[in-house]
């Protein structure tokens, strides 16, 4: 039997809507199939064009089915096809190419400025942080060995002589693994990153016990360094890629911060509609966090060894942070078009 | 929901009603997907993660062969050839860290928006409000699986290793793994804390085939010019006995077309409407009176009307 008898022969209405449907229906199945597979290149380009309107077509038999037919096996084929194309019209189609560059070409600073108030609040807890790790080991410096983990403290500990510290700055280093050392260095420290973001989840207070107590570390550390005359010397040797890394451990935290205080506070919206709105500010911000320590697991690995005193050092440090706050608070404005 | 008749529960049939959903397509068609189960999300964690060691122990034993083959080629000199081995450190270092972070990242931005464990379930990751699934969301719902999933096993493992787990920290990390691992099933759409931050969620793929016309001999009397639906006639008495559910009940009959059911049912329908029931043409029979019901239900959906199922009043 032609399909064309079997239209004519059809007693249901229903079914002869059905079969008159029919072709476009397999075709799009036909295609979405292809794609599924991964199959896209080998389309033929009608079939790419084709795709959103046979969809939309598809949308509109699906209704009319629901209304008009009672042939539910009809409807669950319909509905499960509609469901597949539906993935794919709306799939995520930006390339990562595409998706990279709109990313550094401004989506990530507008994301950091959006942020602008939580990476008041991270900063503050940094360095009140910084500042508890100081005060607690000056006024007992059996404080040091609970804040720094033993692995850590190998010469750098209370007491040590001027030369031994000094030996820790500079020249340490013969220029032999560095790049296995940039390699940890930044594997260890994304993942931290990424701990600060990942804890702000629970409403932020885990990332603000992390922050204090990273840097309570660092407050420590200063003040063996201090002890001995050092303090500059030793600002120096961390902030060549210290502006770096510790401006990545800062938005990370801060971006923690942003999803648990939208959790915690969400305003008018609902805390689901709050808590995604704010993750996919936050995951923006993330992406450059893991960029940033790329940036300093290099300048760590490399450049703190190979630049062996401290103005050099000062100079690539500040260098770095200025490059970093004119990127975030210049770069990516919207112009305003007016009466846009 | 009351906006249309698609949300009316009995107008689908469903293995699992608890997990059915409804998303609204950016063209206000309402579509239903099915959240996946724990069982399933589970399932897919474990193959990936098993594929993710996989991956690790391969760059490794690869890593192994590389310095073997350098190993041969030096000789002797293996100690001063650091450039070599410094190389296949970095490598190594960064590939964990792309399989621990990237591989999630890089399957589930693709066009089937799950890994390979997901794929192997039968699950996918969607947008909760219907619209475009972001690189971002992906981006969000994945950097928190760290605190979920790999942090815990760290600290317990860690803890365990150098023995420094007291009994409150052992207590205190074990409420944690189970506070965040077991997040999904304390809500009913099956979120983990990444879903919840991403506005996504992971549901069932469907993949139904077309089936035939439901009722062919039918038409094929009509086609072949013999008397409309095969000499039987149904009266509106002998078709308002039933309502959409039966209707159902009776498409899924001749679509499985099993011959003991299509007895068992033409029975109990001549019993109702009080016909002797004949033997051997069970099925001409029942499509002859799924059409006739099929036809008469939807004319009178065309005013409005829907039937239910046999207990609801005929309109």
């Amino acid at each position: 039997m032609s399909s064309e008898q079997a239209l004519s022969a059809a007693l249901l209405r229903s079914d002869r809507f059905r079969l008159e449907r029919e072709a476009d229906w397999t075709r799009l199945e036909d295609i979405v199939t292809k794609m599924e597979k991964g199959k896209t290149r080998r389309l033929l380009d009608d079939d790419v064009l084709a795709l959103p309107t046979l969809y939309r077509t598809l949308l509109s038999s699906l209704s009319i089915a629901r209304e008009n037919s009672l042939d539910a096996g009809l409807i669950d084929y319909l509905e499960g096809l509609a469901l597949r194309s539906y993935f794919l019209v709306y799939g995520t189609q930006t390339g990562f190419g595409r998706w990279l560059g709109s990313f550094f070409g401004g989506g990530w600073s507008r994301a950091v400025r959006a942020i602008q108030f939580d990476i008041w609040i991270a900063l503050f807890v940094m360095i009140a942080g910084a500042a508890i790790g100081y005060i607690l080991v000056a006024g007992d410096s059996d404080w040091f060995y609970a804040l720094v983990p033993g692995d850590f403290s190998d010469v750098r500990v209370p007491g040590a002589s001027a030369e031994a510290l000094r030996g820790t700055l500079f020249g340490g280093q013969e220029g032999d693994g560095l790049g296995v050392f940039a390699a940890f260095l930044f594997s260890n420290n994304a993942q931290v990153a990424i701990l600060a973001f990942a804890l702000g989840f629970a409403f932020a207070i885990p990332s603000i016990l992390l922050l204090i107590h990273n840097m309570a570390l660092l407050g420590a550390m200063l003040w063996v360094f201090a002890q001995r005359g050092l303090t500059v010397d030793f600002i120096g040797w961390l902030s060549i890629h210290g502006t770096t890394e510790l401006f990545a451990i800062l938005l990370a935290g801060a971006a923690g911060i942003h999803v648990g205080r939208s959790i915690a506070f969400p305003g008018a919206r609902s805390h689901l509609k709050a808590a995604s709105d704010a993750g996919k500010r936050a995951a923006l911000v993330m992406v450059g966090v893991i960029f940033m320590l790329i940036c300093a697991g290099l300048l760590e690995g490399f450049a703190r060894q190979l630049i062996d005193h401290t103005a050099g050092r000062f100079a690539v440090g500040g260098g770095m942070l200025l490059l970093w706050l004119l990127y975030f608070i210049g770069f990516g404005r919207e112009r305003r078009r007016p009466g846009a | 929901m009351s906006e249309s008749s698609v949300a009316e529960p009995w107008s689908r049939r469903s293995a699992n009603p608890k997990f059915d959903r409804i998303m609204v397509t950016p063209e206000g068609v309402p579509l239903h997907v099915t959240v996946a189960a724990a069982g399933a999300r589970a399932g897919a964690l474990l193959l990936d993660i098993v594929i993710i060691l996989g991956l690790i122990i391969l760059v490794t034993l690869a890593g192994l062969g590389l310095l073997w083959a350098f190993g041969l080629a030096l000789g002797e000199n293996l100690q001063s050839a650091s450039g070599p081995l410094q190389f296949l450190a970095v490598l190594w270092i960064i590939s964990v860290f792309l399989f621990r972070n990237a591989y999630f990242l890089y399957f589930e931005l693709g066009d089937r928006a799950a890994t390979w464990g997901k794929r192997a379930m039968g699950i996918r990751v969607a947008a909760r409000d219907g619209g475009r699934l972001t690189a971002e969301a992906v981006i969000a719902r994945n950097i928190v699986r760290d605190v979920e999933l790999f942090l815990p096993l760290v600290f317990l493992t860690s803890g365990e290793a150098s023995g420094s787990m007291t009994n409150l920290t052992a207590w205190a990390g074990f409420v944690w793994v189970l506070m965040f691992l077991l997040f999904p099933l304390f809500n009913k759409d099956r979120l983990r804390g990444g879903d919840v931050i991403a506005g996504t969620w992971v549901i069932q793929n469907v993949n139904r085939n077309l089936g035939d016309i439901v009722a062919p001999s039918s038409a094929q009397a009509v086609a072949d010019g013999a008397a409309p639906v095969a000499g039987y006639k149904f009266s509106e008495a002998d078709l308002s006995v039933y309502g959409e559910y039966e209707l159902q009940t009776l498409e899924n009959v001749l679509r499985t077309g099993q011959q003991a059911a299509l007895e068992k049912v033409a029975a109990s329908i001549c019993q109702k409407i009080g016909w002797e029931p004949g033997s051997g043409d069970e099925r001409a029979f029942l499509e002859a009176y799924y059409t006739a019901l099929r036809g008469r239900l939807e004319n009178s959906m065309r005013f409005g009307k829907r039937r239910k199922d046999k207990h609801s009043e005929p309109e």
